[in-house]
């Protein structure tokens, strides 16, 4: 895997995102959403920057998911405001938005499969709706993403319904690498999984971030997920977001944070992590 | 452009430039394309690309592998070449099978008997259907405890009260036209008051029995399949099992029960407002009062005309629910199966209904009913 690490400058991704830069790709400023009464996020601010890992934790209807779905312009948020590039997603023409998209690979929760389409027919729609391409070519591209997501090539041709559930994260996950994005958005990949599966998963994700430099911004409930891929952390807490490194964290004296990461299952899932 | 080519004594020197990213598939394929045509041997040179994401490197790098010996690389090969070589690595060589072309006598052959055993399981499965519904309602009926009365309640109100406004229109207005045309035909021999005999007992015997089967077969039958499909879909049903709810008791006969009392229900009035169509008709265009009219129809119906309408709205309630039910209990995996299901639910029980009508009329016809 070390010689995949090199990729030089000049070979480079096409967009600038790509480059190392300090100045964030995405930024959510004082982002309030409100559901009736319920004030699930009242201002958050988070920065993502080009090449890092980064985890969204919270406790159940801590708003990760909506965090999330924000940061997609899936949902408008009551106040605050999400950058891109320096611009604000909620500003955007539908153009703008459209190219900015096309940058972005998401997963769902519950993989969100197209269940009347083949798993080939999944990964090829983005691509179809996108670009001009022939079949040929079209069946080398999905060839390739079954590959990197490590899916037995046969499975292109079947159902949704005809998988595993782990198959079906990871046909997800094929899906959302289609049009070679520069950020994967994923939302509880591990979720559902086996212990076994889960380290595979894990283990897919820092090798598609290692080689191919993907930012990866993932909700997730797994301890190991996060500690085995997370370059930082993000945990949603009484409305607001902290953010840190994942030792940083780990000392935040928050008692929630703490039950969090100093729980039994925290120690175990670390016992287990340092031992590999 | 994304190449330039130059020959240089007995090869071919491919220049590659530009960008070559997936948004450019359609020109990396062409540029390609017209590149391995050529015989003399290639020499690659990576060096001028500006761009390359991973689509671009894999289709050069298949490219290059169906070249084979015929091309030398010049210059350092993308660093992306190495990813792809390490998940070529990582499982054995496979190619996804293009799709089937031709279609064999072979084929045809299995698409014939493959359709005969689907077709002959349908109908095991739908005697199996019937036969567990009625074992499930006797039972229900031999302790009325197991009815569920609130759900029977909901589904007394979501097909049948919710339906009154829809059902009263078309009956109305239906009555209106029949007795419309009617009033014309019967005009030339003088006859316009038997426009009463044809509104009261074309209404009561026949449509507004068969309107409103159809109507509720629109609106409910499909309610029936979306709403259990939708359930299979998120294994609800399997839940319930697993509880150890019985589903049919749950679902299956608290929409057949609820149907079986709002659709009879539902006809009535549906009879009444049939019948005022043709009395506002009447009076308005063919100058038969209300005070004319009432007796009129006295006259024309038998005692029976009106139950020979309503005996049948259990039954039609009954195939509706029950293909209704039934469909919605097939779905099996996808979102486009509960969509086939629910249209088949629809068309089937309007198509039952029709044909159990039928045979209503030769039977009341044999019966002199």
């Amino acid at each position: 895997m070390a010689e995949s690490d090199g990729v030089t400058e000049g070979y480079a991704h096409g967009s600038p995102t790509n480059a190392a830069s300090d100045t964030p790709i995405i930024s959510v400023r004082g982002v309030v959403n409100k559901f009736g009464r319920q004030v699930v996020h009242d201002g958050v601010d988070l920065d993502v920057y080009a090449g890092e890992v980064l985890g969204i934790v919270g406790g159940s209807g801590s708003g990760k998911s909506v965090l999330l779905r924000t940061m997609l312009g899936l949902h408008r948020p009551n106040a605050g405001e999400v950058l891109i590039q320096g611009k604000n997603i909620t500003k955007m023409s539908n153009e703008e938005l459209l190219a900015i998209k096309r940058r972005y690979g998401v997963t769902f929760q519950h993989g969100a499969l197209f269940s009347s389409l083949t798993v080939a027919e999944n990964i090829q729609l983005p691509i179809r709706e996108y670009f001009d391409a022939s079949e040929e070519v079209l069946r080398s591209l999905t060839e390739l993403r079954l590959r990197m997501v490590g899916l037995p090539v046969a499975a292109a041709a079947k159902l949704p319904s005809q998988l595993s559930g782990g198959m079906v994260k990871r046909a997800a996950l094929a899906r959302a690498l289609a049009l070679d994005p520069d950020i994967l958005f994923l939302d509880e990949p591990t979720a559902g999984l086996d212990p076994i599966s889960a380290a595979a998963f894990d283990e897919l994700i820092c090798y598609l971030h290692r080689s191919l430099r993907l930012t990866i911004v993932m909700i997730t409930h797994d301890l190991d997920t996060l500690i085995s891929t997370c370059s930082r952390v993000a945990v949603l807490v009484d409305r607001k977001i902290v953010v840190d490194t994942l030792s940083g964290i780990m000392s935040n004296p928050h008692p929630w944070i703490q039950e969090y990461f100093h729980g039994p299952r925290a120690r175990a899932a670390e016992a287990a992590v340092g031992a590999r | 452009m994304l190449l330039e080519s130059e020959r240089s004594g007995d090869e071919l020197i491919v220049r590659l430039k530009g960008a070559w990213l997936i948004d450019n598939l359609a020109e990396i394929e062409r540029a390609l394309a017209g590149i391995s045509g050529a015989s003399a041997p290639l020499v690659v040179d990576f060096r001028a690309i500006e761009a390359l994401d991973l689509s671009g490197a894999w289709l050069l790098h298949r490219w290059l592998v169906s070249l084979g010996e015929r091309a030398r690389v010049e210059g350092e090969p993308p660093a992306h070449f190495a990813f792809i070589e390490e998940v070529l690595h990582r499982e054995p060589k496979e190619r996804i099978a293009p799709p089937e072309g031709k279609l064999s006598l072979h084929d045809a052959l299995a698409w014939i008997g493959r359709n005969s055993v689907d077709w002959a399981k349908q109908t095991r499965d739908s005697i199996g259907f019937f036969g567990r519904v009625t074992v499930n309602a006797l039972r229900v009926l031999g302790s009325i405890k197991r009815l569920r009365l609130p759900s029977v309640t909901r589904h007394i109100y979501e097909t049948g009260i919710q339906a009154i406004p829809i059902v009263s229109l078309i009956a109305f207005l239906i009555s209106v036209i029949v007795a419309y045309l009617g009033a014309q035909q019967l005009r030339q021999f003088g006859a316009e008051i038997f426009t009463v005999d044809l509104v009261a007992i074309a209404v009561l015997r026949e449509m507004s029995p068969l309107l409103t089967a159809i109507i509720v077969a629109g609106r409910s039958g499909s309610a029936f399949a979306a709403e259990i499909g939708v359930m299979r879909l998120n294994d609800e049903i399997d839940a319930l099992q697993s509880i150890g709810v019985n589903y049919f008791e749950v679902l299956v006969l608290p929409r057949l029960a609820g149907l079986v009392i709002a659709l009879p229900l539902l006809t009535i009035i549906a009879d009444a407002m049939g019948l005022a169509g043709g009395a506002l008709l009447s009076s308005i265009l063919l100058d038969i009062s209300l005070d004319q009219f009432l007796p009129r129809m006295q006259d024309a119906l038998a005692p029976t005309t009106f139950w020979a309408g309503i005996i049948k709205t259990p039954v039609f309630a009954m195939l509706i629910a029950l293909v209704g039910t039934y469909r919605g209990l097939q779905v099996r995996s996808s979102s486009r199966e509960l969509g086939r299901l629910t249209t088949m639910a629809v068309v089937q029980s309007i198509f039952l209904v029709i044909f159990a009508d039928a045979v209503f009329a030769v039977v009341f016809v044999e019966l002199d009913f």
